[in-house]
């Protein structure tokens, strides 16, 4: 059976254990691990081999050496298809190794069958889409919150890889990596639960409300374009069209009106409510349960009687 | 500095949009905008410009309607456009587009290509590290800062986690995300003048690209079907009568939330 390679990030993410399971349909799973990860959690979810390639080459320059090692591996073991997270690391690995093998590729991809047929979803998830490599192998990136990680033990052989990174790979260096938030809390794109505050939140200080709810539920926070704009939130939890798409069990709307900005990145979400003092906000048209009433009143006592459950 | 920017027509992300018979992106059906994030991308080399002198020429590779969007941007400020327009263009992958700007880029000598971080209807976010792939340029992507001092650059990447800081020497390809500067209102002057600066249109014969490597015949992937998601439908609505919070939490617990 020939290889799927899966491409790991550093660390291990929730994607990588989703794409982990989509590559047991496909193929042998191998993961390609640039940096240190995991190893125990890969084998767990399925991974027959891991390729391993780090040191300065690797985590030294932005994306490009990453490619050139996924390249040659390529060549070298001909998998059946390549996964990777659709992050914006993962993209930029794949539009190079597209680039360096000719090679199509597809992004945002939510399910790969067998055949390699890819199940996008597009147009602020409005529009499903089929969707085939037709020149090379697949290479594809996956949506983190597609599929749930189903654990399927290996006991996995390791492979170190050379690194044989050309000058033009090496153009762009790294000089530094800011760690700039957030504690426990989950990665924006890969909670099970955002609780996630727009512009009736008001202010800065007021968006602990929003973070409180929260950690209390185990999510993360998200803000919409009018907060982030408005200076309340950073942007990096900017959920919408114009930020991340966000695909959680549960998405909670706090002060958001629910513009088609802000759906584009939540509307696929398994399960909505909001809250939002004005009822005919365009988010009550999509939450399963809704809430009119003043934030300051209705989340606060949300807290409490969350926390009584517990 | 002679700085090139990308600019892409799309259909307008606050409206309905589709896919048309053929699966292309219906752009007949919509209206069409510049793509927003190149607004922002307008911006950052207008302002290089301003501070370091040099040239800004706005790059398409779109329909004839595409004019549209040139124009507008022009309105900003940038100095010129060339306009790559082709029928065989119609259906192009990424990868197909990526080869057609990197032929044009080839021509237009650039020290600096400048680009939104994606554009709002493919979202796909690959161009940028094509393009630096085919011409063998730096790719500074995502940034959030660019500072330019000489030929150097230095660019915060927006990361999940914080940001990194990336340095390069040009020439160079930044794409940029809305964080990084707030884009000007084109001026009734500009909206003029605009009207009087060159747009050259440049076919794929032009650029030496042929015809079989771009549009469906060169695509590289394919879409098999698409369908319309089932709308979403609102729910239960309560009006807070003093218990919205607990009604609220009470709702999660039957979801098993809590």
């Amino acid at each position: 059976m020939a290889e799927v390679l899966v491409v790991v990030e550093a660390g291990v993410k929730k994607v990588t254990l989703e794409m982990l399971t989509i590559a047991r349909g496909l193929g042998s799973v191998s993961a390609v691990v640039f940096g240190e990860a995991d190893t125990a959690k890969l084998a767990e979810y399925g991974a027959e081999k891991i390729y391993t390639a780090s040191g300065e080459d690797v985590a030294g320059y932005l994306v490009a050496p990453k490619a050139t090692v996924l390249a040659e591996l390529v060549k070298q073991v001909q998998p059946a298809a390549v996964l990777l997270g659709s992050t914006q690391e993962g993209k930029e690995i794949a539009a190079r190794l597209a680039i360096k093998l000719d090679n199509g590729l597809l992004t945002d991809a939510v399910s790969v069958e067998a055949d390699g047929t890819a199940t996008q979803v597009v147009f602020a998830g409005s529009t499903i889409v089929k969707s085939k490599v037709t020149k090379g192998l697949p290479i594809v990136t996956i949506r983190p919150n597609s599929v749930t990680p189903e654990a399927a033990p290996a006991s996995p052989t390791t492979e170190a890889l050379t690194v044989s990174a050309s000058d033009a790979d090496k153009l762009t260096k790294v000089v530094e990596r800011v760690a700039e938030q957030k504690g426990s809390r989950p990665e924006l794109t890969e909670a099970s639960i955002v609780v996630s505050g727009g512009r009736g939140v008001g202010n800065a200080d007021n968006f602990k409300l929003v973070e409180e709810l929260a950690d209390l539920l185990g999510g993360a926070v998200g803000a919409s374009r009018a907060a982030v704009d408005s200076g309340y939130y950073p942007h990096q939890f900017q959920v919408g069209q114009t930020g991340k798409t966000v695909s959680p069990q549960l998405y909670v709307a706090l002060g958001i009106s629910g513009a088609i900005q802000h759906r584009a990145g939540m509307q696929t979400s398994k399960t909505i409510v909001a809250v939002n003092k004005d009822p005919e906000a365009p988010i009550f048209e999509l939450a399963d349960f809704g809430v009119v009433g003043d934030l300051f009143k209705v989340v606060p006592q949300a807290a409490d009687e969350v926390r009584k459950r517990k | 500095m002679n700085i090139v920017v990308l600019v892409k027509q799309v259909p307008d992300s606050g409206a309905e949009r589709a896919l048309s018979a053929d699966y292309s992106v219906d752009r007949a059906s919509s209206s069409n905008v510049i793509n927003e994030m190149d607004e922002y991308a307008i911006e950052e080399a207008l302002k290089i410009k301003e501070a370091h002198g040099g040239e800004v020429t706005v790059l398409t590779v779109g329909p004839s309607g595409a004019t549209e969007s040139i124009r507008k941007a022009l309105s900003m400020g940038p100095d010129k456009a060339v306009h790559v327009q082709d029928d065989a263009l119609h259906g192009s992958c990424a990868i197909a587009t990526s080869k057609v700007l990197a032929a044009a880029l080839r021509t237009l000598n650039a020290d600096l290509i400048i680009s939104g971080a994606e554009s709002t209807d493919g979202r796909v976010q690959v161009v940028p590290h094509m393009l630096a792939e085919l011409l063998g340029v730096a790719a500074l992507t995502g940034a959030r800062k660019l500072t330019v001092d000489g030929s150097q650059l230095t660019v915060e990447r927006q990361t999940d986690e914080g940001y990194e800081v990336v340095t390069a020497a040009t020439p160079a390809i930044v794409s940029v995300w809305d964080t990084i500067n707030e884009p000007r209102y084109p001026s009734f002057k500009g909206i003029m003048a605009a009207k009087k600066k060159p747009v050259q249109s440049l076919s794929l014969g032009d650029l030496g690209v042929s015809a079989d490597e771009v549009g469906f015949a060169g695509a590289t992937s394919q879409v098999l079907e698409f369908s319309k998601r089932p709308a979403r439908t609102g729910g239960a609505k309560v009006l807070d009568e003093g218990d919205g919070g607990t009604q609220l939490v009470a709702y999660l617990a039957t979801e098993k939330f809590v």
